[in-house]
């Protein structure tokens, strides 16, 4: 057993300072545990979040020596032996207090995505290859690391006209769910800002699920956007065919 | 013992609290775009030794690939690979590694994750132009596959040889080894296209509703497993593609002596 | 009326967003009942996302023989015929159409090679049963039904604990809590009022549960007089991970054994050969518990005091494929591969049996207004809950309780709030920031999770019972003290934890209580001192209520179906051979 130094966030909206916690580490120690003993021991009003310990629900998501982790999943044999170790919250969402932060944007983006409908005549005979690329999607975990370390948020704050990697994510599981009828192209493109998106593929390096967020989901969802709208030759077979193909490419 | 400082510091380059060495690969990234861009815009400006000939070799550098003068025997008062050059140029240029490549390390938007950027910039993202026109790749893709066409050609030329006779031969130099390398790396890259992976059956929504839908998943499963590793064949290809220009060209200098290996 | 504090009306307040909590307020909007939803974390984050395995529904799409009478056998055997039958049949009859209908909103399952919905098996079950998504079930779960509910209209309000049930006379008639982000008060008005609040995990050291697991919904349930029932039973998952010490507890999913993974100790033997030789690693989870804790207990464990667990004999692209999350768990947290080493694991505090007394069809408590569904009732998993089964009852009767309580606010008349509650509600939380030299929260709680494991865990006998009751009552008194040591209301882990005592107090009690009353050995229950089962008791569930001398514990008659009665003799025969 060693003890290391703990340099964690504490305050709130009107400011904080880094405070040092020294913790004694035994074998196989995560981040997690290091917040919970000097939440145990030092300091019973130390702010986290945290619900399973297992990187399953995303809710310890905060920045370990600068870099957006889950707590429970960051070991402390994995990080600088001898320095220490600096934890701060989420820096793109307001901070409520110490490691907790106002995530509810998140919860008011996703209400503005249609949810999965159906198609009618929707069989439900769907092949295992028909639903792992909707599978690996719905892996996510909404730790909203994603949304965290995404420029565009976190440098450019564009809030209000750009849904953000983990809704492009959610976006693209409905869009290619074999059984949904819904064409969601309009909201990508307008309101969903996806074209703010420039796939700098930060979102899927923090990814805890390993989602490959930019290759699997963004750009895809670029080339259907490009389809509708931008390429000249699909543009123009649509008004060949008619109006009834003018889905292609979304539903 | 307490630090004081607020967290909420994020504005201006290069702030972050990262501890490792994130500007590193954007460093190695600038660096290695920059040499190769400033090589190749000087092989291209030279318009000669592209093409070794000598012991009955047929060598053609890829960047003068196809030979427009042989094709059209056209002469234009400048080199004719800038004919060519803008259309793997496009293709790199709106290729969506490369994009994430020279977006960080060239224009720092951002230079690497959870660090920041220069301040007061207005960002607009892939909107508006100029680059709006990486919508384009497809387009950029479908042209450089007939180049990747022409050098394959060229790569197969490159095994036969001509005897005094005029006859041509199966037979093996270290130059054709370099072109067939090359023509190799940069299908794989070509080949990992994410617009294609979207063409071939990216676009489906059901992968097994129809004889056709099945058959474009099997496409869309290989071109998916090439593009895993978009990046490293990105870089590969490019190094490839430098090196076959840059040993044709020493070559047809005299400079190096191509060994015939079979 | 009540303007002093943030004050919320509506027609049905379900506390609790895990799955049942979710399931409910579905139902209970569609409808027509204005509904609240209050839960103590974020949206999506409920203990139900560690459901791994599968949700248990005779589908037969994999196993044509499967039927509901098959399932309902198997879970009244897995809960030795202790269950409420009712309920166990309305949860066997009904789970196929719940997940069909979680698959029409929008979830995902593993695919059969013809495009049905994939089931794998599962211990005590007759045939592979479990629809799954790989190891994340309950992911999928929990998301469909919070993309359902967000767009059907539902009130969310998040990281809010309810901290008090109000009443009007008999009749519930809302919520008092707090926010848990400003530590602000609210009170919730309401004409009817579902727990779903989850498992009480958090009672002891070792558990697969998370912080929200103290027995909240139990908690508020029996301080408003409701009955709860089989509380002596607590599950102890057989599969916990051991080691690293930060992770022990840590569920390991029984679907490892579903997909063939074998236990065996550290003489290499498969023990479970001794325990049951019928179903091997796929015993029900009372009995491999039991079979590991005996194993280490006599010398044949693991480095790391558990037994271990290998699936490495099946391919690893397919342990990566239907077991992924455990293979990252493993690979991250203890460096251990499997694909290539066995996994060390042991029994962790996993799954309350016991809860609310409620009335099957319609999820309704013993007190008017209050409804209840989940992990916090009690009833249909008996002596033992069947893995695989705690999704399919979250969902059956999540749905059951919505409706019964959006039909009881139907007719019911609006809610009275009675000022002097809400301000004794207050009163209680402001209480903790004003005892000087107050005790910590933390220590009590290890005192008290110490306990728990210790005198009341998976083996059980006289002595240990008699002292935890003694010891509960010296920490009950002690829990008068506790206080806020430092730091305001807002965001305020500590004071949380002040209250959060109180719940697990009165489950720790009630669990202590009623299995010092039952004298015998059955399912998850057992008693050193009485090793066999007693036929008494195997026609009786213990019921706990509060009555004004204290906590009132009594037997009472297994609820039984006259019409049902054939089955359950025909599996009592089959499994008597």
């Amino acid at each position: 057993m060693s003890i290391r130094t703990f340099s964690v966030w504490r305050g709130d909206k009107n400011g904080g300072r880094f405070v040092e916690y020294q913790v004694e580490v035994e074998e196989g120690m995560v981040v997690l545990d290091a917040i919970h003993q000097i939440q145990r021991t030092q300091a019973h009003d130390l702010a986290c979040r945290w619900n399973c310990k297992a990187a399953k629900c995303g809710s310890c998501s905060a920045e370990v020596n600068g870099r957006p982790r889950l707590m429970c999943k960051t070991r402390l044999d994995a990080l600088p032996v001898g320095e220490m170790v600096r934890i701060q919250p989420l820096q793109t969402f307001p901070i409520i207090r110490d490691l907790v932060t106002d995530v509810s944007w998140n919860y008011q983006v996703n209400k503005k995505i249609p949810p999965f409908a159906p198609r009618p005549d929707a069989s439900w005979v769907m092949l295992q290859q028909d639903v792992n690329r909707a599978q690996e999607f719905r892996k996510c975990i909404e730790c909203f690391l994603c949304q965290n370390v995404c420029h565009v948020l976190r440098e450019h704050e564009r809030k209000s006209e750009f849904f953000g990697p983990r809704f492009f994510v959610r976006i693209a599981s409905l869009q290619m769910h074999p059984m949904d009828s819904l064409d969601r192209l309009p909201l990508l493109k307008n309101e969903a800002g996806l074209g703010l998106c420039n796939i700098t593929k930060c979102c899927t390096e923090v990814c805890p699920e390993d989602i490959h967020i930019t290759d699997n989901a963004i750009i895809p969802l670029k080339e259907r956007v490009v389809d509708r709208y931008y390429d000249p030759i699909q543009i123009l077979l649509r008004k060949i065919k008619g109006e009834k193909a003018s889905h292609a490419g979304g539903k | 013992m307490a630090q004081t400082g607020s967290v909420l510091e994020r504005n201006g380059l290069g702030v972050t609290a990262r501890r490792d060495a994130w500007w590193l690969q954007p460093l190695l990234v600038f660096l290695g775009l920059t040499a190769f861009g400033v090589y190749a815009m000087w092989a291209a400006w030279q318009g000669n030794n592209y093409l070794y000939q000598a012991h009955g070799a047929y060598y053609l550098s890829p960047f003068y690939s196809p030979d427009l003068h042989v094709l059209f025997g056209i002469q234009l008062p400048f080199s004719f690979a800038f004919l060519i050059l803008w259309i793997p140029l496009g293709f790199r240029a709106t290729c969506y590694y490369y994009r994430k490549a020279y977006y960080r390390s060239y224009f720092l938007d951002p230079p690497a994750c959870a660090v920041g950027e220069p301040k007061g910039r207005c960002y607009r993202g892939e909107r508006a132009f100029p680059f709006i026109l990486q919508n384009f790749h497809r387009y950029f893709f479908y042209l450089a596959t007939l180049l990747l066409l022409s050098l394959w050609y060229d790569a197969v030329r490159s095994f036969f040889f001509r005897d005094p006779a005029g006859q041509l031969h199966f037979g093996v130099g270290v130059g054709s080894l370099v072109l067939l390398f090359n023509v190799l790396t940069l299908s794989a890259f070509t080949l990992g296209c994410n617009s294609l992976r979207h063409l071939v059956g990216g676009r489906l929504d059901c992968f097994s509703c129809s004889a056709a839908a099945r058959t474009r998943h099997k496409l869309w499963s290989g071109v998916s497993l090439l593009n895993l590793k978009h990046a490293p064949w990105a870089w590969i290809s490019l190094f490839a593609v430098g090196f076959a220009d840059l040993y044709v060209r020493l070559c047809a200098m005299g400079v190096w002596h191509d060994v015939r290996i079979f | 009326m009540n303007e002093k504090y943030e004050t919320h009306e509506h027609d049905v307040i379900v506390i609790g967003a895990g799955g049942a909590g979710l399931r409910a307020a579905i139902e209970c909007s569609a409808l027509g009942a204005k509904t609240a939803l209050i839960c103590k974390s974020l949206l999506g984050k409920a203990h139900t996302v560690m459901a791994e395995g599968g949700v248990a529904a005779a589908l037969a799409h994999v196993d044509a023989q499967d039927s509901w009478r098959t399932h309902f056998q198997d879970t009244l055997f897995g809960g030795k015929y202790l269950n409420n039958w009712r309920m166990a049949e309305l949860h066997a009859r009904e789970a196929p159409e719940r997940v069909r209908e979680l698959e029409r909103w929008g979830a995902v399952f593993d695919r059969t090679p013809d495009g049905k919905i994939l089931q794998r098996a599962f211990g005590g079950h007759t045939y592979r049963r479990l629809a799954h998504v790989g190891d994340r079930t309950g992911l999928e779960l929990i998301r469909t039904l919070q993309d359902k509910g967000v767009h059907q209209g539902i009130d969310v309000f998040m990281e809010c604990t309810i901290t008090k049930l109000l009443k009007d006379g008999e009749r519930v008639c809302g919520a008092f809590g707090y926010w848990r982000e400003t530590g602000r008060f609210v009170v919730y008005k309401a004409k009817a009022v579902v727990l779903a609040t989850g498992g009480i995990g958090k009672c002891y050291k070792i558990t697969s549960n998370s912080w929200e697991s103290t027995g909240d919904g139990h908690a508020l349930g029996y301080e408003a007089g409701a009955e709860l029932v089989d509380m002596e039973f607590v599950q102890f998952h057989p599969t916990g991970m051991v080691w690293p010490p930060g992770v022990m507890g840590l569920l390991v999913t029984e679907a490892v054994r579903g997909e063939g993974g074998i236990l065996r100790n550290n003489q290499g033997e498969r023990f479970m050969e001794k325990y049951d030789p019928k179903r091997m690693d796929l015993s029900t989870r009372d009995v491999v518990a039991r079979a590991i804790y005996t194993e280490v207990k006599e010398g044949r464990g693991s480095p790391h005091g558990g037994c271990f667990l290998d699936i490495s004999h099946r391919k690893a692209p397919y342990i990566r494929q239907k077991l992924p999350s455990m293979y990252h768990q493993f690979k991250e947290l203890a460096d251990v591969d499997i694909t290539k080493e066995p996994m060390e694991v042991g029994p962790t505090s996993h799954y309350t049996m016991g809860g609310i007394k409620v009335d099957a069809d319609t999820g309704a408590s013993t007190v008017p207004g209050l409804y209840a569904a989940g992990e916090c009732t009690g009833g249909v998993n008996g002596a033992n809950r069947l893995g695989g089964n705690s999704l399919s009852d979250l969902l059956v009767f999540g749905r059951r309780a919505g409706a019964g309580a959006a039909e009881y606010a139907n007719r019911a008349a609006p809610p009275r709030i009675d000022q002097t509650q809400v301000e004794n509600a207050a009163g209680e939380m402001i209480g903790f920031f004003d005892r000087p030299g107050a005790a910590d929260p933390y220590k009590l709680h290890v005192d008290l999770q110490n306990t728990m494991q210790n005198l009341a865990g998976i083996f059980r006998e006289e002595k240990d019972l008699t002292m935890a009751v003694a010891r509960l009552e010296d920490l009950q008194r002690r829990a008068a003290h506790v206080g806020v040591v430092e730091g305001q209301r807002m965001y305020n882990p500590g004071w949380h934890l002040c209250r959060d005592l109180h719940n697990m107090l009165i489950c720790s009690q009630a669990i202590v209580r009623a299995a010092l009353l039952r004298k015998e050995s059955r399912g998850a229950h057992s008693r050193l001192d009485f090793p066999k089962y007693d036929e008494y008791w195997g026609e009786h569930n213990i019921v706990i209520k509060k009555e004004p001398d204290g906590m009132k514990v009594q037997a009472r008659p297994v609820v039984k179906v006259a019409e049902l009665i054939p089955l359950v003799d025909e599996k009592k025969a089959k499994e008597t051979k």
